[in-house]
Parts: C-alpha cells; sequence; structure tokens
C-alpha cells in the first residue's frame, strides 16, 4: 500500500519494431501518471491514446482469460492485463515483445510456429467411436479423480509466455514446446481420450518431450498456475512405460447411464440441443 | 520412435549406473567400515584383493556392463548437449555416427581390456 502511494508517476519504456520501417527494434520511452489499480494494459492503452498511437499489441479480455496480451515485461513473460504495476516494485516499466518469438511488428509475437505445433498433437479428444463424437447419446463417465488427472492442465489459455520463457525452445525450434505438449498430455490423461497411439507418432519423435532440462521456468511463469514441466515430465514416463510395455492400456470413457427411477421436478425446462 | 526408444535406455543406463556405482563405492571407498568385500584388515587396492577381483567373472561382467552403460549415458548426454547448439541435420547426423563410433570403439577397448585381465589373473 505505500509503495502505491509514493508512485505519482510511471515510465513506460516500449520496445518499437516495425518490420517494414524499421532496420532494427528500438526502445522509446514516455511518462504517464499513475492511477490507482493501473495496470500495464492501462498504461499501453493510455499511450496509445496520448503519444503513440502506431503502438500495436494484442488484447481483448483484460482479465486473464484469453491469452493474448503476452509480453516481456521488465524481464518475464507475463499478461499485460494481469499485471499491476505496483506489484513490478518499481515506476520503470520495460515493455517487449514476447522472446522466442519472430515479432510482427511492436509488441505482436508471430505465434504460428506455436498453433502448429499445438495441432500437430491433436489437442482435442480422440476417440473410435465416431458416431458417439458427432451425436452424443449421453455423457461420459469420469470419476473426480480421473478429473483431476488433466484439470489443471486444462486451465490453459495459450498465451506464449511459457514458450517464451523456455531455455530449450530458444536454442531448439524443433522442440514443441511446453505448451503444445501439455495440451498433448492434457488429452492423453484424459479417460475420455483414446488418442495417446496417434499423438505418439509425434511425440516419440526428436520434437516430442525429450529436449525439457526440467529448469521449470515455463511453470514459473505461467499466468494460470498451469505446471507444464511437471505436464513433460509425467509424459516422458508415459512414454518410457509404453516403449517397456508396462504402461497400463485402458479402454476410453463409456457414456454414463442415465439415472433411473428419478421423476424430474416440475419447471425445470429441458437442455438445449448439442450444437456441435 | 527413436527418441522414445533411446531416452528410454538413457533411463535404463542411468539406474544401472546408480546400482553399479553403489558397489564400487562399497567395495573401494566404504569396506573399511562394512568389512564385507575385502580381505579383513587390508585395503580394497591391495594386491591381493586386487587379484582375487580381477579372478572374478562376476567383476568382469560388471566391469563390461558399467563401461557400456556409462558410454551410452554419457554420449548420449553429449549428443543432446550438442543438439543444442542447434547444427544442421547433416551435422546432426555425421555427430550422430561419430558418437557411436567413439562409444563402439572404446567399449571394444574396455572388454579386451577386462577380459585381459580377467584371463591374466587366472593364470597367476
Amino acid at each position: 500500500m505505500a509503495a502505491t502511494k509514493a508512485l505519482s508517476e510511471v515510465i513506460f519504456r516500449v520496445r518499437r519494431f516495425d518490420p517494414g520501417a524499421d532496420a532494427a527494434p528500438r526502445w522509446e520511452e514516455h511518462r504517464l501518471p499513475y492511477t490507482p489499480g493501473m495496470t500495464v494494459l492501462d498504461g499501453l492503452k493510455r499511450l496509445k491514446e496520448t503519444v503513440a498511437p502506431g503502438l500495436a499489441w494484442r488484447s481483448s479480455c483484460r482479465m486473464g482469460v484469453c491469452g493474448s496480451c503476452g509480453m516481456f515485461i521488465n524481464g518475464r513473460a507475463r499478461l499485460a492485463c494481469n499485471t499491476q504495476i505496483t506489484e513490478l516494485g518499481t515506476n520503470v516499466v520495460m515493455v517487449a515483445p514476447l522472446p522466442n518469438f519472430n515479432t510482427i511488428r511492436d509488441l505482436v509475437p508471430d505465434l504460428v510456429q506455436m498453433f502448429d505445433a499445438h495441432q500437430a498433437l491433436m489437442p482435442y479428444v480422440i476417440r473410435g467411436d465416431a458416431d458417439e463424437m458427432t451425436e452424443p447419446t449421453g455423457e461420459f463417465a469420469q470419476s473426480v479423480h480421473e478429473l483431476e488427472q488433466f484439470l489443471q492442465f486444462s486451465y490453459c489459455i495459450r498465451c506464449g509466455c511459457c514458450m517464451a520463457a523456455c531455455p530449450t525452445y530458444a536454442t531448439d525450434p524443433r522442440y514443441s514446446g511446453p505448451m503444445p505438449l501439455t495440451q498433448a498430455h492434457r488429452y492423453n490423461a484424459d479417460t475420455r481420450d483414446d488418442g495417446f497411439a496417434t499423438r505418439r507418432t509425434v511425440l516419440a519423435g526428436e520434437t516430442g518431450p525429450w529436449r525439457c532440462h526440467f529448469a521449470g521456468e515455463c511453470s514459473r511463469v505461467c499466468p494460470k498456475g498451469v505446471d507444464p514441466a511437471r505436464a513433460i515430465q509425467l509424459m516422458k514416463r508415459e512414454l518410457v512405460l509404453d516403449y517397456l510395455r508396462l504402461r497400463r492400456e485402458r479402454c476410453p470413457a463409456s457414456v454414463a447411464t442415465k439415472p433411473a427411477g428419478i421423476a424430474r421436478r416440475d419447471g425445470i425446462p429441458d437442455a438445449p440441443k448439442p450444437t456441435i | 520412435m527413436r527418441d522414445q526408444r533411446l531416452w528410454t535406455w538413457h533411463v535404463g543406463a542411468g539406474l544401472v549406473i546408480l546400482v553399479f556405482l553403489g558397489l564400487h563405492m562399497a567395495i573401494m571407498h566404504v569396506d573399511a567400515i562394512l568389512g564385507v568385500f575385502n580381505r579383513p584388515g587390508s585395503e580394497a587396492i591391495d594386491w591381493a584383493n586386487v587379484v582375487t577381483r580381477a579372478r572374478s567373472a562376476f567383476f568382469m561382467v560388471t566391469y563390461v556392463v558399467l563401461l557400456g552403460m556409462a558410454l551410452f549415458h554419457g554420449l548420449y548426454g553429449l549428443r543432446n548437449i550438442l543438439f543444442e547448439l542447434n547444427p544442421g541435420d547433416g551435422l546432426k547426423k555425421g555427430l550422430s555416427v561419430l558418437l557411436t563410433v567413439v562409444g563402439v570403439g572404446l567399449f571394444g577397448l574396455g572388454t579386451w581390456a577386462a577380459w585381459a585381465s580377467f584371463g591374466l589373473a587366472r593364470t597367476l
């Protein structure tokens, strides 16, 4: 609270780069009056409204949900909307695009490579019963314990902060990276899924989890509290057990039987029909 | 599939090294306390103890297995470090071949040395 009272002015040092006009990135410095509750995103918006109309970045939800505003703020990958100026411990805010990605412009990283790797690992439920997937007759049965095996990994918002912090991804562009690997594990660990063998064709190769040193930076910077380093180690264990033929094969969860003998209470409307 | 296989062997080799290095530590450095493997009151590197171990087929086999596992574990780790320098595909293949040749060569030399000392000790 004392730091908040003492803060009256914020110095923004923003890295600017327009590939069409600039030979190399440059730093711009602007001063803004501090307002209580100001986030880094608030500051960038104020800059755009006043002194830097051409400043480019991605953002959408303003509440740490969409994952658009991942940036390199004071030496650490963070969400600009989720970062209070006061929590930085200084009135100097250095903002750059996420490292380990090419820059499209100013603070906009090119995330195509990350999403290509994500797509290659098939981050969706794969099952043999295609009819049930397209025309569901009910819910798949899953216990709370089974849910807990993957729940934290499903909180990922694909912001790319883990990729920007990963020292392996920094040197080896073929490495899939923490986000795609975590999402692959999220589905491998889901009892409703039966796609381990399909994903293994990618995971068992050079782009798989083998290059991870367990530096743990991905888990440290994740704004959603996901632990990608843990997911990668769990995935390595699954793949080693699979190679040794010791991995426990499982049947994908079946459709739960509907409760019988329970009368529906009056006044409860029907559930809407599935749209996907 | 290849990287899955190599990593599994890397982990397996690490476990074997852990057991055999533990055995080495027990025999060479802790046996003064344990008094299990060497003659009472003698040092692990005394001539009589060295010859006794060299005559043992068990020790000859453990030397060869430990050598093989340590070479694989170490050279695979070195390969990973070198690959992080992001070499091209041709250089990667060349490094893999070179490390394999070095590993097989050193393993052959070490195996020959273990076998030769085993045969020599049995004539003493």
